[in-house]
């Protein structure tokens, strides 16, 4: 097993680092196997967009619930600019941390824009309502995520794409530098993955923005990360560059597949085609 | 894009306009009875009070039982919209948890073996009920708030409906033992009554009425979010467990002076906030003032039919709500489904 450095090079520290996290959901489990995340580490460097990658069960969502401090690890920490995570209040870390669900199910049917502007919560006070800024921050979220048209529409009627937009513009408004990403793609049709991809590298490339994609889209992660997480059964098996990472040999390793690995000229980037299992 | 309505507008105005109904309905309502009385007369200065028969009647025969259906109406409505936002779940009541099962059955205690009883402002049946209410609550929220886990909603709403078929049987229990008039009363009690027969009952349920609803002010922004879901709630800055506990505990005090007052009233906690959803939207920092003010001008509106609709014949103000609710739930769950 190959392991590499979990530092990408890169000149400033990392926006936000997990050191030997540990997470089990049986609360009473001492066997180690039992942990949903075994003894992860990782560095995820200012501006830079990383894949975590793996299969089903492998610990990618609790991984990125750890990172936004949804839950607490059971060991090891996490730290946002080299301050622990649970130090701070939730509202603090909602202004420098957003996440974008797999699927979000609201119980009342809310218009876009008021899901939108919900983003604005961790920037008003406990009594305080949204005023004409905080509308102008997430019409500006809205026309990026191409979901201005939208904006007063029901989002419960809106489609999968639709509503996966208005999420990540919701996100946006909540303006903060790091955005964990999970499976944001999942359940749309190829049309608005690409979309969605476009996107995303857009808000890294033009905002800044940082960003964890959590996805089971090896050519997404290939297409658009510049550093890449390999975990299966709750541990980092490979952490690098996709160049160094998406090996047909890790590839095997991770998903017990047989893959071809080839540069895709017309593409850009590293494609990877499925042949067989191998187990 | 279309410019939506800043929430500062909508809320004034969404004040302005319940507030206005609210208050209208508590003036008028007063006017309607058997025996005819006069607005004009009623605040006509150069009559003395002790001479004033539209007066006495508008203030001292009419106006408790009005302002009684104004605050459980209001504290009733408002306490169904958070418990709906807590559990995510529309169809929620106040009394799905268990409170007002808690509540029948210290009422029954009371009727059966210690009416004469006093408790400082309260007589014997809401102090009882209000105990009855109080150990509920602590029995459903212990359960869903097992150490170091958030608390789990879908616990709350099992714990709550096993405790309602647990205070059921004990409720029959107690009324297989009593007496006729005993068990009549009890039923009576059940029904609710609004003719609560003077001011002091009122005052004595302000206080948890009055903290229940300086709690709710700091709610509505992160019952949208918990309403979205609890981990979107915490990443968006909400303090998820802190902000349940809190809905729970002041929607429960709510919930608890409300049935000490006046009995089990059902479905206001369940149409008013749905009504009010229709018409101004469902975000809670407009829904939970709206609800409120809505909320007792419908109890009032309910009550006035209660009283009017049979004269001189009353009937229950709680058959009227549960009348006109339950036809209202079905037809939720059919426009839902």
């Amino acid at each position: 097993m190959e392991h590499l450095s979990p530092f990408p090079s890169s000149p400033s520290p990392p926006a936000l680092s997990a050191q030997h996290l540990s997470f089990g959901y049986d609360r009473d489990a001492r066997d180690s196997e039992a942990f949903g995340l075994h003894d992860v580490s990782l560095a995820i460097a200012r501006g830079s967009l990383t894949g975590l990658l793996g299969p089903n069960g492998c610990g990618k969502t609790t991984l990125i619930k750890l990172l936004s401090g949804v839950l607490r690890p059971a060991r090891g920490e996490v730290t946002l600019d080299a301050r622990p995570l649970l130090a701070r209040t939730r509202r603090e870390v909602a202004r420098q941390v957003a996440v974008v669900p797999q699927e979000t199910h609201p119980a009342f049917d809310y218009t876009a824009i008021e899901m939108v502007l919900m983003g604005r919560h961790p920037h008003l006070g406990a009594l305080q309502l949204e005023g004409p800024a905080d509308l102008g921050i997430a019409r500006e979220a809205m026309l990026a995520t191409g979901t201005a048209a939208l904006a007063e529409r029901s989002y419960m009627t809106l489609s999968g794409g639709e509503k996966q937009r208005v999420v990540i513009a919701s996100a946006l408004a909540q303006a903060a530098d790091v955005l964990l990403l999970d499976e944001p793609t999942a359940s749309l049709d190829l049309g608005y993955q690409l979309e969605i991809a476009g996107l995303l590298a857009r808000l890294n490339r033009e905002r800044g923005v940082t960003m964890v994609l959590a996805t089971h889209d090896l050519n997404l992660a290939a297409s658009l990360c510049d550093h890449l997480v390999l975990m299966r059964r709750g541990r980092v098996i490979a952490q690098g560059a996709p160049a160094e990472v998406l090996t047909a040999a890790l590839i095997g390793e991770l998903y017990d597949v047989d893959a071809d690995v080839a540069f895709h000229e017309r593409a850009g980037h590293l494609t990877v085609t499925p042949v067989r299992r191998t187990r | 894009m279309g410019a939506p309505r800043p929430i500062r507008a909508r809320l004034a105005v969404t004040l302005a306009t319940f507030g206005a109904l609210a208050a209208l309905s508590c003036l008028l309502a007063p006017l309607v009875g058997s025996t005819p009385i006069n607005l004009a007369r009623v605040f006509d200065r150069s009559i003395p009070f002790a001479d004033n028969v539209d007066a006495q009647i508008f203030f001292v025969a009419r106006m408790p039982r009005v302002l009684a259906a104004a605050l459980v109406g209001s504290t009733l409505a408002a306490a169904g919209v958070v418990f709906q936002a807590m559990l995510r779940n529309p169809l929620a009541t106040p009394f799905t948890l268990g409170i007002s099962a808690g509540a029948s059955l210290g009422a029954m205690l009371a009727i059966v073996f210690g009416a004469a009883a006093v408790f400082g402002p309260l007589s014997a049946v809401p102090a009882a009920s209000l105990a009855g209410a109080a150990i509920a609550s602590a029995v459903v929220y212990r359960l869903a708030t097992l150490p170091g886990r958030a608390m789990s909603t879908s616990v709350l709403l099992l714990a709550g409906v096993t405790l309602n078929s647990f205070f059921s049987a004990l409720i029959m229990f107690v009324q297989y033992i009593a007496d006729f008039a005993q068990v009549y009363r009890a039923i009576r009690w059940v029904m609710g009554d609004l003719d609560v027969g003077g001011f002091q009952p009122l005052v004595a349920v302000l206080p948890l009425v009055a903290i229940a609803f300086v709690l709710f002010a700091y709610l509505p922004s992160s019952l949208n979010l918990l309403s979205v879901g609890a981990d979107a709630a915490a990443t968006r800055g909400v303090d998820v467990a802190r902000t349940q506990r809190l809905a729970f505990v002041s929607a429960s005090m709510a919930t608890a002076a409300a049935v000490a007052l006046a009995g089990p009233i059902g479905f206001i906690g369940i149409i008013v906030p749905h009504l009010v959803r229709l018409m101004v939207g469902v975000d809670h920092r407009i829904v939970l003032p709206a609800s409120a003010l809505f909320g007792a001008a419908f109890l009032i509106g309910c009550d006035l039919i209660a009283r009017t609709v049979l004269a001189p014949i009353e009937v229950p103000v709680g058959v009227v709500t549960a009348m006109l609710g339950g036809p209202f739930f079905l037809w939720l769950l059919i426009r839902k489904g």
